[in-house]
């Protein structure tokens, strides 16, 4: 009796550990799942395929592409070529996580993965990262942003024509997190290095070339440059001791 | 393809190549020790790519992208910034940054 009580305690807390990480995703989820759902009904989807392609698909700017893509008369092969080439930047995502879940059951990882997007990866990093994270805190993550983003899709195919665009800001709400996720990610200088050297070849990239394929080249060729870095800074240190 | 025939194939089909490069590596590497140079090129991942999202969207603007070093998105950008280091709370820090931007667009 005191062991499942204790039991249930731990899975309460985990489960509302989760829940408060999660919970800025959930506000710049909001507005996009609005405009998303708009967009949707725009398209002709009706409410319920709306939820469901964002329970499935769950990755916001390839369904954004998807239904434009849809309403234009594109092929299936077309739709799931581009959306595997937007989604690709989750493989480097992916990766990153894998040190943080290592030995874990086929299951979870089943589960895990469908849910980690920019948004949730971002968080259960930064968070694995500053300790006291577990895997299960980050599979609540991944899920209560989940249902956010399902259920704003569903709420803008419903009501979203009646939110004035631009509504306080909302537009700015996905930037906004970002910026505090870059801002947390940053220690020390090799850090810093790797985040304006991405950020300033992502730009070059996006200026020279449509789609968003600059996010995966650049975080490739930032990453590996602060590698080099760090092993430069190292050897240079243990030369002068 | 009109959404009324076919979406639910649509769905499914942009659904399994989404859920594919999210699976793959957490499956292939979560069964080994990684080396350890690879352990510390993958750290430096969330912050390459948080990078990588967020630069364009403040320092860049229309479409085909052009570079607009001052407008609302970058303005807003360094005070929410600032308030993401002083504070590390993500939560103040989107409604801080919602707030600007919105004071921006009535200016």
């Amino acid at each position: 009796m005191k062991h499942s009580e204790h039991a249930s305690t731990l899975w309460a807390e985990r489960i509302a550990a989760g829940i408060r990480a999660a919970w800025p995703i959930c506000l710049a989820y909001f507005p996009v799942g609005i405009a998303f759902g708009v967009l949707a009904q725009k398209a002709g989807l009706s409410v319920f395929q709306t939820g469901a392609m964002s329970l499935v698909v769950f990755a916001g700017s390839s369904q954004f592409i998807g239904v434009s893509m849809l309403s234009n008369g594109a092929s299936l092969t077309a739709i799931a070529a581009t959306t595997f080439v937007v989604n690709l930047r989750h493989l480097l995502m992916s990766s990153s996580l894998a040190p943080y879940l290592q030995k874990t059951s086929t299951p979870f990882l089943f589960l895990f993965a469908y849910g980690i997007t920019d948004e949730s990866f971002a968080v259960n990093s930064m968070r694995f990262r500053s300790g006291g994270w577990d895997r299960w805190k980050a599979l609540t993550v991944n899920l209560t942003a989940s249902i956010a983003w399902a259920t704003s899709s569903v709420a803008g195919a419903v009501s979203g024509r009646f939110i004035p665009p631009g509504f306080l800001g909302m537009d700015y709400a996905m930037v906004a997190m970002f910026l505090g996720l870059l801002a947390f990610q940053i220690r020390g200088p090799i850090h810093l290095a790797t985040a304006f050297l991405s950020g300033t070849v992502a730009v070059l990239l996006a200026l020279a070339m449509p789609g968003n394929s600059h996010v995966i080249v650049a975080s490739l060729i930032a990453a590996t440059g602060g590698f080099a870095l760090s092993r430069a800074v190292k050897r240079r240190s243990s030369h002068g001791a | 393809m009109g959404p009324d025939g076919s979406w639910l194939a649509v769905i499914l089909a942009m659904g399994l190549v989404t859920y594919l490069p999210r699976w793959v590596p957490l499956f292939m590497l979560s069964r080994r020790r990684l080396p350890g140079w690879l352990e510390e090129w993958l750290h430096l991942i969330p912050v390459a790519i948080l990078s990588a999202l967020v630069f364009p969207e403040v320092l860049t603007s229309g479409s085909p992208k052009a570079l607009t070093l001052v407008q609302k998105q970058s303005l807003a950008a360094v005070p929410t910034l600032i308030f993401a280091f002083k504070t590390r709370s993500l939560g103040g820090t989107v409604l801080v940054g919602m707030i600007l931007f919105w004071a921006l667009e009535k200016v």
